[in-house]
């Protein structure tokens, strides 16, 4: 038997501007080497299944974090601070790069790290993934899950922490992006969907999208009822196939 | 939803935490993902007093039909207390 073990804890980082957050920090206990993910979190905040992602990447060879993005508007309980967040309309784009950038380099500087670093966000951590992919040149692989707001069209939806559509980053992107969604999700809809790989082929970018029947928006989340079981475990291992090619070197 | 729009209410009233009742002064409410209820949306609000460390903020996640019955029931309470006795108003 081989063992296994991980360690999983609370910690600070660096983020924007040398603010010290807070990130819930899973990783496999061994010398390596490990590649790194920055796990996002989605809308409501640094909750339990975020550290669930976080430890499930850390089963799968990964040294994961995921940070407070919501941390400035502490302290109390992540709820609590998510709900602050958005009566403050929200974290503003500059501030997730630093954050995620911050966290990208606490992992590349572990000694058991193999040096590459992937980032992957859920929900409004989405939108965000594919904004720091395009805005951070070292990052390798990056995953949107069903992040809503890619596209705008409704410029209200802009506003001086959001000032610039997605979408038009896209000519910056600088690693491979994966995008997962629910064909019955409506934000990112099917026709946004289309929009967002019709803007990645005309500019030459590595993706691939996997589309998925009966499913909406946020379908790994088990404890909702738009958990999709087979779609949720498909979606999985098409994450993992892609974060082996590009963040270890070999698929699966 | 995945977006950050906000309902707000101005109040006065009183609400009831973890750390016992306390004034609120301004209710925030929309319609995204809950944080705990199992829902894929739900309504929520939450009541809020006080500013900084010391906000008192009790929430509520609910679905939507239920927000629904929620205004319905509220809206036949003053209904019934207005005809038993006039509501304050502006307080």
């Amino acid at each position: 038997m081989t063992y296994e073990g991980m360690l999983a804890e609370t910690l600070v980082v660096r983020g924007h501007g040398g603010d010290e957050i807070e990130a819930y920090y899973a990783r496999p206990l061994g010398a390596g080497p490990y590649p790194g993910v920055v796990v996002i979190h989605h809308m409501p905040g640094w909750d339990e299944w975020t550290r669930e992602v976080a430890r499930k990447f850390a089963q799968h060879g990964y040294a994961a974090i995921a940070p407070h993005l919501y941390s400035r508007s502490g302290p109390g309980s992540p709820d609590d601070v998510a709900a602050r967040a958005r009566a403050e309309g929200g974290v503003a784009d500059d501030q997730v790069v630093g954050d995620v950038g911050g966290c990208a380099r606490f992992l590349r500087a572990q000694p058991y790290a193999n040096g590459k670093v992937g980032v992957i966000g859920f929900c409004s951590g989405g939108r965000q993934t594919y904004m720091v992919a395009c805005r951070l040149p070292e990052l390798n692989a990056a995953v949107d899950c069903w992040g809503g707001g890619v596209i705008v069209d409704d410029p209200a939806q802009l506003n001086d922490k959001r000032p610039v559509p997605v979408i038009d980053l896209t000519p910056s992107l600088g690693c491979p992006l994966m995008g997962l969604f629910g064909n019955d999700d409506t934000n990112p809809n099917v026709d946004q969907v289309n929009r967002t790989e019709e803007a990645l082929k005309r500019h030459g970018k590595g993706y691939e999208f996997h589309r998925y029947d009966g499913a909406g928006h946020g379908f790994f989340a088990v404890d909702r009822a738009g958990y999709r079981p087979d779609q949720a475990v498909d979606g999985w291992s098409k994450v993992f196939a892609f974060y082996g090619k590009h963040l270890t070197g070999s698929a699966g | 939803m995945c977006s950050y729009i906000t309902e707000r209410a101005g109040m006065s009233g009183s609400a009831k935490g973890p750390r016992g009742w306390a004034r609120i002064d301004q209710a925030n409410v929309y319609y995204d993902h809950p944080y705990h209820a199992p829902l894929d949306h739900s309504l929520n609000i939450d009541f809020l007093g006080g500013q900084g460390e010391e906000q008192t903020r009790v929430a509520v996640e609910m679905s939507a039909e239920s927000a629904r019955a929620l205004v319905k029931a509220i809206l036949a309470a003053l209904e019934q207390g207005d005809a038993a006795h006039p509501v304050e108003a502006g307080r």
